[in-house]
């Protein structure tokens, strides 16, 4: 078993699954997110590692001993909040000690974990300030110190970082994993922002309205969504219809110009395909690679990058240049044909809900 | 800007008028208690008389007495709705509102004639009283505890307190109750305003109680009353007083003065 195990859990708000057969084996030391939607399950599955919600269904183990019916106090799971929720009457230092304290610590043994705390997140100078004179992200590091001290089996972070300004927010997400890897603390990580969830984890969950759609590394969530929902929650995605010509050869038809995937596709008529807009050139096209006529719609500067909208078909497609000073574009209007090579193609049956959407579309018109 | 400030200052002038200038003519007349000369006398035959400080030490004792008892009941209760039972909110808080809409002599009535006769013959126990006094100063302590509370990110706390390890007793006593101290402190003093001077429950139950006594030396003497309202005034004053020191003296306590941020 693993060291962190959730199985066939299921929580119920009144006849509402709220969270629905989550299954997950998370290892020692593993650095795992939760990424999804505002309301897809995140916060009550992270509570019930926590032991702040009872599950309806399903068993909770953690390094081999099930935990459902344990109080929060004693499963040995620290927590770190979005507001920080450190305790406003003390010091930072008494926070972090908080902990220990509870935990019967000797003085002098509090008085050296402190301190190595402090050092840890770099505050060494900020032990004797109380919460509302610092900053949020210093609030926050207080907050991971304050979790980290009593050394828990599993460190639970819920959207540690979204009350922070994007420069704050970058820099401490460096931290936190930089602390993580240092303490070898297995962590469970809840965010919607997906940058952050990839350029952290270990592995990614990706959720929606309470189920897993994903387990993978980021490397596989980014460039193998197993759904359309994961394919088109990471990253900007280009997603095309296109009709199925040979499944076995991976040929389809795409407002009627030939593509080739990378190997077989499902056998379904519609399916859909997904192209990212940094995997899409202009120019050169090697030997083998896709191409789609189009018109080149609309230019719009990012800073480092210039993002293109070409019309094929009745879809727009977005294709990312790196901005350079030499940088020569064709004009708005013009004829311009799209390259991308077979691996780029992510190929994906249609969600039956939309496809259903799709049929009563059609028969409306 | 300029002119701003001055009305501004012009208003808290006329203010403090209309609240001083009857002190002020309080506090010349019992001055008035040797014929002919300004003196104290009034203020010597007040601490003169026994049932002066009697009477008040009475009051004071059924004050701490109802502070706690009420204090007790209704922190781990206002915790509970805020945590476990928002529902219940609607209920407490119209149950909070009742001892303004039934007159105490209506409530005293209630208490005697349901404890006067077996099985609970417990009339003549100071209990009964201080069970009174808890049920009129319900709504401040319930107000008063209730904002404490919404002032701090309760469930927050309590679950970081939690998530570290602590039971609820350290939960209470070193994270939740350090944080609302200044409410806990105005609900204790709202409460020790009302029984100190309350007269209804004190005279049907037949207690020596200072609100009686006031009433009597009101009735009866000309200058001893405005002796009793001058120390009343400063006794209520130098509570506020005493609270704003505590609220000071905790450091970093900007949550329950301030609002979060
Ligand atoms: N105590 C509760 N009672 C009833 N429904 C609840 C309760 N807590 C959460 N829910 C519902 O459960 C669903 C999932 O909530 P949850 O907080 O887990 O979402 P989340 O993924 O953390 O979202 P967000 O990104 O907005 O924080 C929501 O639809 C929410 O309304
Ligand atoms: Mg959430």
């Amino acid at each position: 078993m693993a060291f962190l195990d959730l199985h066939g859990v299921v929580k119920r708000f009144g006849r509402n699954a709220v969270v629905d057969g989550f299954t997950l084996a998370v290892q020692e030391g593993e650095f795992v997110s939760f990424l999804g939607g505002s309301g897809c399950g995140k916060t009550t599955t992270l509570r019930m590692i926590a032991g702040f919600e009872t599950p309806s269904e399903g068993s909770i183990h953690i390094s081999g001993t099930d935990v459902v019916s344990v109080a929060p106090n004693k499963r040995g799971v620290g927590m770190v909040f979005q507001n920080y929720a450190l305790f406003p009457n003390m010091t930072v230092r008494k926070n972090i000690e908080f902990g220990l304290m509870v935990a019967k610590w000797s003085s002098a043994e509090i008085g050296q974990r402190v301190d190595e705390m402090l050092t840890l997140i770099h505050m060494e100078e900020l032990g004797a300030r109380y919460p509302h004179q610092m900053s949020g992200g210093q609030q926050q590091r207080a907050s991971l110190a304050r979790a980290l001290a009593v050394r828990p089996k599993v460190l639970l972070l819920d959207e540690p970082l979204s009350a922070l300004d994007a420069k704050i927010r970058e820099r401490l997400r460096t931290e936190i994993r930089a602390i993580q890897k240092q303490t070898g603390i297995t962590t469970i990580y809840v965010t919607h922002d997906q940058e952050e969830a990839l350029s952290l984890s270990d592995r990614i969950v990706v959720m929606q309205s309470g189920r897993i759609e994903q387990v993978g590394t980021p490397f596989e969530i980014y460039n193998r969504p197993a759904t359309p929902f994961v394919a088109s929650f990471i990253g900007n995605l280009n997603i095309l219809e296109a009709t199925v010509v040979d499944a076995a050869l991976g040929r389809l038809s795409v407002a009627g110009q030939e593509v080739f995937a990378a190997g077989p596709v499902a056998a379904g008529p519609g399916v859909k395909l997904s192209l990212r807009p940094e995997m899409l050139s202009l120019e050169d096209r090697p030997e083998g690679a896709n191409s789609l006529a189009g018109t080149l719609t609309n230019i719009v500067f990012l800073g480092s990058i210039v993002r293109l909208a070409i019309g094929i078909g009745n879809r727009e497609v977005f294709l990312d240049r790196f901005n350079t000073p030499h940088l020569a574009l064709p004009a708005v209007g013009t004829q311009v044909s799209i390259n991308f090579p077979r691996e780029a193609c992510l190929v994906t049956e249609p969600d039956p809900a939309e496809a259903l959407a799709g049929v009563l579309l059609a028969k409306g018109n | 800007m300029r002119a701003r400030r001055g009305w501004a200052w012009m208003w808290m002038f006329l203010g403090s008028l209309y609240f001083f200038i009857p002190l002020l003519g309080t506090f010349l007349f019992s001055l008035h208690g040797k014929r002919g000369v300004l003196s104290f006398a009034a203020y010597h035959r007040v601490f003169a008389d026994p049932h002066f400080l009697e009477t008040f030490t009475f009051s004071l004792q059924m004050a701490i007495l109802t502070i706690i008892v009420g204090l007790t009941l209704l922190i781990p209760t206002v915790i509970w709705i805020h945590l476990r039972a928002p529902w219940a909110k609607p209920i407490v808080e119209t149950c909070s509102l009742l001892p303004f809409v039934i007159p105490p002599i209506v409530l005293v009535f209630g208490l005697i004639r349901m404890y006067s006769s077996p099985p609970f013959q417990i009339v003549s126990s100071r209990g009964l009283l201080v069970a009174g006094y808890v049920v009129l100063s319900f709504p401040y302590i319930y107000r008063s505890v209730d904002a404490g509370l919404r002032a701090i990110d309760l469930r927050g706390l309590t679950e970081a307190a939690q998530s570290l390890g602590a039971g609820w007793g350290t939960i209470m006593f070193r994270v939740v109750l350090p944080n609302m101290r200044v409410s806990l402190l105005s609900a204790a003093f709202l409460t020790f305003s009302i029984v100190i001077g309350e007269l209804t429950l004190a005279v049907m139950l037949a207690w020596p109680a200072f609100g009686p006594y006031m009433a009597h030396v009101g009735r009866d003497l000309a200058y001893e009353p405005a002796a009793i309202a001058i120390l009343s005034f400063l006794l209520t004053w130098g509570l506020i007083g005493l609270m704003q020191l505590a609220s000071r003296s905790i450091g970093g306590q900007s949550s329950t003065l301030g609002g979060t941020h």
